[in-house]
């Protein structure tokens, strides 16, 4: 567990024992850390358990789809399965372990000390851990919430769910919505007002400028979700009318209030991973940035598109024609930044000496990942196609080759990337060669096949299908891929356990970076920098190796 | 060594930048969150407005006089704070806190307006959050609205017990600047509630 040595980071608690020999001073240590590394992998390690607790998740429906007329968990357990799978992979998967990277790295990027309020950044880590525990409490209610992850209403009115465990979810979500929201607060204080000497907001790591923007858009989309799950629970506890339409109430009202959030919300667990991409591009093709400023300014554009678009969530609903034609157009007109983006990381990469280790693998998966992705995202966004496609397994296979080929592969070529610096150690290459292969092919088998079985009409969330459908082959190559994918996890969490003893030393700069973050030891020492450095360029660490030839000769 | 180095090129001196400190930062994005949070209660609210089948209606419940005058205590108070600000600024510590106070006490009258407000439209008019849709919205918004003033005037005490310990002083305005900007933005909500509610109830609105 101790991902950092404990000589460097033993921080300020429990300074009087040595790590390892004292149990009870070691776990005393983590829990009261205030050290923004530390309460980052502890973001990245409550991720993990996460992902592997909505992954078995995902193993069971699988499992379930695998014939048709199956009946290994019948459609009450099914329903509670894709509700808890849905919730887990946003809320305590995707953000967290977003959030968990920037908390380690934006500090050392900046060169800073620690995030600007560090007692309030554990409390978000604790209170998000916390959400993430009452959620899945709604189990000990007697089951699940079976509402799936976007809770239409009036699904979620006392008539149609009678247990507690909507509450549950509601107030989990509400929960670690507010840690959620610390850590935006926390990250744009740091960012804007923590930056070192020189450190303009022009030459900020891209990384940075990108956790930046994804603060921004949470402190606008996460407060209307609280906001609607705060009407259920006033719904549900003092039977109030939002959402009940016996009485007036709107499930259309809960609709849009949700997708304000939820659009906006894909790309909170996108833009931090363009960031990443945009670090390790550079790095492992031994150039600069292509079009710093241009994608700046997408990133911006993004933001600000996307915070427009929700509706097209909504086209079957049965808005207006009016309503219908803006959605669409706004939304194709996300995919402009988008492609600037892409073709930018193409221009790095073109006529740059590419090195093939494990981060720019998974670059490599991640961009041919997600622009077929985005592609497909392109196809839904005009109307008419998505009146035929909605709710069906073609979206399904959408939006997870957008979350995985997307943010899960650039997440983990992060991981790769920026491990040797947390461990102090490098990643075996070898087993991270399995864990893309075995990844890359399992989840084009388990998701390409949504996308046939979709368009020959296979709703989603049903809990199982009749043989005169033919969806089973497409549904047997989809269980097929997830048994392919499964063994990859396993081998990613092995490479994190063993290569943090038996990995090779990485040295304070392993992959030859330039970001200020490769300027500190392997771990980084608990205050980060004994002297806040002084910047004069985007890459601050190709100065002090060419002063010859800085980059600021040139910015 | 110093003249093998001296060929190279040296960078242009770092001009500091003028910038907002980081709690400052950290405040604004706060209230950016909280703007996002009130506008999805008032756009319910609108959403709502006039699709009552059963009454009360906000023209039969709501009362004008009593509303303007915990108007006018909670308007008043932006002024009394901004001028304890002043006084904090200059100095004088005395002033401050007697301002600050003063700041408190109409929070409070504020919030003694709105609880008999409310005794009145629940045990007179009749109106809760179950009754219809007008009460699910209205008990929402303002109840919301009310909780942040709480929520300020708690904030507002915990300074003005700094301050009269001198942990609150000319020396370090952080606390009350921050303070007072939130106390701002719980204003400047009213002012949008007051209009949206209170004012359209008049119009015949609903
Ligand atoms: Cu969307």
């Amino acid at each position: 567990m101790s991902l950092a040595q404990p000589s460097h980071t033993q921080g300020h608690a429990a300074p009087h024992t040595a790590a390892g020999e004292n149990w009870a001073g070691w776990l005393h240590g983590w829990t009261t850390t205030v050290d923004h590394k530390r309460i980052g992998i502890m973001y990245v390690l409550m991720s993990l358990v996460f992902l592997v607790i909505g992954g078995c998740e995902a193993m069971l429906m699988r499992w379930q789809l695998a014939m048709p007329n199956n009946d290994v968990l019948g459609p009450e357990a099914f329903n509670q399965l894709f509700t808890m799978h849905g919730t887990t992979m946003v809320f305590f998967v995707g953000m967290p372990i977003l959030i968990g990277a920037g908390n380690y790295l934006v500090p050392l990027m900046i060169g800073a000390r620690d995030m600007a309020f560090p007692r309030m950044n554990a409390f978000g880590f604790w209170i998000t851990l916390f959400g993430g525990l009452v959620v899945y409490f709604s189990f000990a209610t007697g089951g699940a919430p079976a509402i799936g992850w976007f809770a239409y209403a009036p699904l979620t009115e006392h008539t149609f769910a009678r247990s507690a465990a909507t509450d549950f979810w509601a107030v989990g979500l509400i929960i670690s919505g507010i840690g959620t929201i610390t850590a935006a607060v926390n990250f744009i204080a740091t960012i804007l007002g923590m930056r070192a000497r020189g450190m303009t907001l022009g030459r900020l790591p891209f990384f940075v400028w990108t956790m930046l923007w994804t603060a921004v858009q949470m402190l606008i989309a996460i407060p209307p979700l609280t906001a609607a799950l705060v009407m259920i629970l006033l719904d549900r506890q003092l039977n109030a009318h939002f959402f009940d339409v016996s009485n007036g109430g709107s499930a259309y009202l809960w609709q849009h209030l949700f997708w304000f959030f939820g659009h906006p919300e894909v790309y909170i667990l996108i833009l931090p991973v363009f960031g990443i991409i945009s670090e390790v591009i550079p790095v492992f093709s031994r150039k600069v940035l292509f079009g710093y400023e241009f994608m700046a300014a997408a990133t911006m554009a993004i933001v600000f598109i996307s915070l427009g678009v929700w509706a097209h969530h909504m086209f079957c609903v049965g808005m207006n024609r009016t309503l219908d034609l803006y959605f669409a157009a706004a939304s194709l007109l996300v995919s402009i930044p988008t492609g600037i983006k892409f073709f930018n990381w193409l221009a790095t990469m073109y006529g740059g000496r590419i090195r093939f280790a494990s981060p720019m693998l998974f670059a490599y998966g991640f961009l041919s990942m997600f622009l077929i992705g985005g592609l497909t995202g392109i196809m839904l966004a005009a109307a008419p196609f998505d009146f035929q496609l909605s709710d069906s397994y073609f979206v399904v296979g959408h939006f997870h080759w957008v979350l995985i080929g997307g943010t899960l592969f650039g997440t983990i070529a992060g991981i790769y990337y920026w491990y040797p610096k947390v461990a102090g150690r490098m990643m075996s290459e070898r087993l991270a060669k399995w864990h893309f292969w075995l990844l890359y092919i399992g989840f084009m088998l388990t998701f390409g096949p949504m996308h046939i079985s979709g368009m020959l009409g296979m709703p989603r969330r049903i809990y199982t299908y009749g043989p005169e459908t033919g969806w089973t082959l497409w549904n047997q190559l989809a269980t097929l891929g997830a048994v392919v994918q499964a063994p990859s996890y396993l081998i990613f969490i092995y490479n994190l356990v063993v290569s943090l003893k038996k990995g090779k030393p990485a040295g304070d700069n392993p992959w030859d970076a330039w970001t200020l973050e490769w300027s500190t030891t392997s771990p980084p020492s608990s205050y980060n920098f004994e002297e806040t450095p002084t910047v004069h360029s985007r890459r601050p660490l190709w100065d002090l190796q060419h002063p010859d030839d800085p980059d600021w000769l040139y910015e | 060594m110093s003249a093998g180095t001296s060929i190279y090129p040296t960078p242009p001196p770092v001009v500091a930048e003028r910038n907002l400190s980081a709690p400052q930062w950290g405040m604004i994005s706060f209230l950016i969150s909280e703007v996002a949070f009130f506008t999805t209660l008032i756009v319910a609210y609108v959403a709502f407005m006039g699709q009552d089948t059963v009454g009360p209606t906000p023209s039969e419940a709501l009362s004008l006089p009593l509303v303007i005058g915990t108007t006018i205590c909670l308007l008043s108070s932006s002024v009394v704070v901004h001028a304890a600000q002043r006084a904090l600024e200059r100095g004088n510590q005395g002033l401050f806190c007697l301002l600050w106070f003063g700041t408190i006490v109409l929070g409070i009258a504020f919030l003694a307006g709105t609880a008999y407000e409310w005794r009145e439209l629940i045990f007179d008019k009749g109106l809760t959050i179950s009754r219809n849709l007008f009460g699910t919205t209205f008990y929402t918004l303002v109840g919301f609205h009310a909780l942040h003033v709480t929520g300020g005037v708690t904030a507002m005490l915990v300074v003005l017990l700094l301050a009269l310990r001198r942990k609150v002083t000319h020396e370090n305005q952080t606390g009350p600047e921050l303070v007072a900007w939130y106390w701002h933005f719980v204003d400047g909500v009213w002012i949008v509630v007051f209009c949206v509610v209170y004012l359209t109830a008049v119009g015949g609105g609903g």
